[in-house]
């Protein structure tokens, strides 16, 4: 093997490089150094943009076809990198006022991107594992990073024990695919799955089940859903923020790899699983949300309803389906960022509230702010013309013309029941009265990071043809 | 009678089945928990292994190396974090794990 046969991975072996000798610098410069070490990060998942960019166009593998770097990947792989970049800018003040300052943060970040640029590459089971574990082992620990609190050990230890049990069943789900089909790359797997003409064997549907619920689990969807309200609420609220978007993203895009790519021949065999999970995830989304008292808990459950959405264009099974969810997660990435920055400056005095009700009277203590918020609700309810609404509006057009009616209307009655407690939110914020209204200075990297998503979300509609053009080609990969 | 194929996936698929008892029915200790999750993962090393030979490729038994390791840092992962939760609770009991509800 020569070096060059390692260029489709220069990305992430980059990334991993980096990640390192910034574990490195934070040893020798001692604490202290969580802001070098936090800005260098961002730094480093710049490059690797760059480098991601820089790759050709055409589809490469490498380590035996194990790793594919198509343009699907890379499509998952540049969204992956602004959300954790975001993640970071967004958590440099938080992490500095509540006592967990400690320069592993930021690497830990880069660790999990690294994985989650791993899993929208894997090509066969076993890289999809190891990329998935990367990934998860990195966010069980950040999940418990603020050590002395028991809200955050709880969260960590409720999502490592859901965690585990959802990588045994993907492993076991595998196992099973393994050895049915006799291979576990993607290829030869999509080969004998061909071979054995329209009926799978049982074993490998018994091994499919398995692998979806495991990657259910991942993408939280409902019945696998559980863990995600306490581990979003317990956890350290950047840490929710990052949770909320980066592993969300690649988790949908190895969902989509995983099923369309081996088991695309006998689609109709695991479709239903599909439309299941979405409608269950969509309805879940927009009635348990309308319930809750705090915000992190209510994103928590308005996750779950989108990912329902996205899951919808999975059902739909298309290549269409697949640009309609590339679109919906780049805008998805946009308005949760933007959200999450909001929610992270809602502060008292010295310390961080997250009750719904505390937003009361925002709209005239910090009018841009609740502006902002304001545009990311009606996009998160789906309102035109902001970015919200096209996601949503591509999605159920693929499901539309992939025939399945009864699902596209669930997804809007739904949405139409979200936009309930979305609104309100916007409610209490331009027409409720305070006792005492959040009132602190705006940080200005939060006030940074809100600018540029509220933008992206509230003029979307204006000039969407990049999006769209980079989503089809994206998609186009993902079905030879 | 030979041991085939069949009794392997047969004993496999009781140890996966038992992991997964052990977490949901378990209300005693996290402890139990994580044991039930290794559990889970060498019932799919067995699955692997048996497979690889049946098959005669060794892709499977390369696999179970990678389960084994992962499953190593697994544990190291989960028994940190739940030291760092007992010295806030003073209690790994599954049952007082309930600081968040709803």
């Amino acid at each position: 093997m020569t070096f060059a046969s390692l260029a489709p991975v220069y990305p992430e072996l980059w990334l991993a490089v980096a990640a390192m000798a910034l574990l490195l610098l934070g040893v020798f410069r001692g604490e202290g150094s969580t802001r070098l070490v936090s800005w260098l990060g961002v730094a480093a998942l710049v490059v690797t943009l760059v480098l991601v960019r820089a790759q050709p166009a055409e589809s490469q593998s490498a380590f035996g076809g194990m790793f594919l770097a198509d343009g699907f990947a890379r499509f998952a792989k540049l969204l992956i990198l602004i959300g954790s970049g975001f993640a970071i800018v967004q958590s440099l003040g938080y992490i500095k006022y509540n006592r967990m300052d400690r320069f592993e943060y930021p690497v830990l970040i880069l660790l999990a991107s690294v994985g989650m640029m791993m899993m929208v590459s894997a090509n066969d089971l076993m890289s999809l594992y190891l990329g998935l574990e990367l990934q998860s082992l990195s966010l069980y620990v950040l999940a418990a990073f603020k050590r002395d609190s028991e809200r955050a050990t709880e969260a960590g230890l409720k999502y490592f024990v859901l965690g585990a049990l959802s990588s045994g069943m993907l492993l076991y789900g595998s196992s099973l695919i393994y050895g049915f089909t006799g291979s576990t790359g993607f290829v030869q797997i999509a080969e004998a799955v061909k071979a054995s003409g329209s009926h799978a064997s049982i074993g490998l549907i018994v091994g499919i089940v398995f692998l979806s619920a495991g990657l259910a689990f991942k993408v939280s969807a409902v019945p696998f859903h559980m863990w995600v309200p306490d581990v979003y609420e317990g956890a350290p609220t950047p840490v929710t923020a990052f949770f909320a978007v980066a592993p969300k993203i690649a988790a949908v895009a190895l969902f989509c790899r995983a099923m369309l790519s081996p088991f695309g021949d006998i689609a109709a065999d695991w479709q239903q699983i599909i439309i299941v999970i979405s409608a269950l995830s969509m309805l879940l989304g927009a009635f348990a949300a309308i319930a809750q008292n705090n915000i992190k808990r209510l994103m928590a459950y308005s996750s779950i309803g989108h990912v329902g959405y996205a899951l919808v264009g999975l059902a739909a099974g298309t290549e269409e389906g697949v640009r309609g969810i590339l679109i919906y997660l780049a805008i998805y990435l946009a308005m949760n960022v933007g959200t999450f920055a909001c929610i992270l400056s809602m502060r008292h005095r010295d310390s961080l509230v997250e009750g719904v009700s505390d937003l009361a009277g925002l709209a005239k203590t910090h009018p841009f702010m609740a502006f902002l918020l304001a545009g990311f609700m009606f996009s998160l309810a789906g309102v035109p013309p902001l970015a919200g609404f096209f996601g949503k509006f591509y999605i159920f057009m693929a499901a539309i013309n992939a025939k399945l009616y009864a699902l596209a209307v669930l997804g809007m009655l739904s949405s139409v029941v979200s936009a309930y407690y979305y609104l309100r939110i916007v409610k209490i914020m331009y027409f409720d009265e305070a006792d005492e209204p959040l009132s602190k200075p705006l940080r200005t990297e939060l006030g940074a990071v809100m600018g540029i998503t509220g933008l992206f979300t509230l003029l979307f509609f204006v000039y969407p043809a990049p999006l769209l053009a980079a989503a089809q080609a994206a998609a186009k990969t993902l079905f030879p | 009678m030979t041991i085939g194929l069949a009794h392997y996936l047969s004993v496999a698929a009781i140890l996966f089945a038992l992991g997964i008892f052990g977490i949901f029915l378990n209300r005693k200790n996290v402890i139990i928990i994580l044991m039930s999750v290794e559990l889970m993962l060498l019932a799919v090393n067995i699955n692997l292994v048996a497979f690889s030979t049946h098959l005669n490729d060794l892709v499977g038994q390369v696999f179970t190396l990678f389960v084994l390791t992962v499953a190593a840092g697994e544990a190291a992962i989960g028994l940190a974090i739940l030291v760092v939760y007992f010295r806030n609770r003073g209690t790994i009991a599954v049952e007082d794990i309930n600081m968040m509800k709803g």
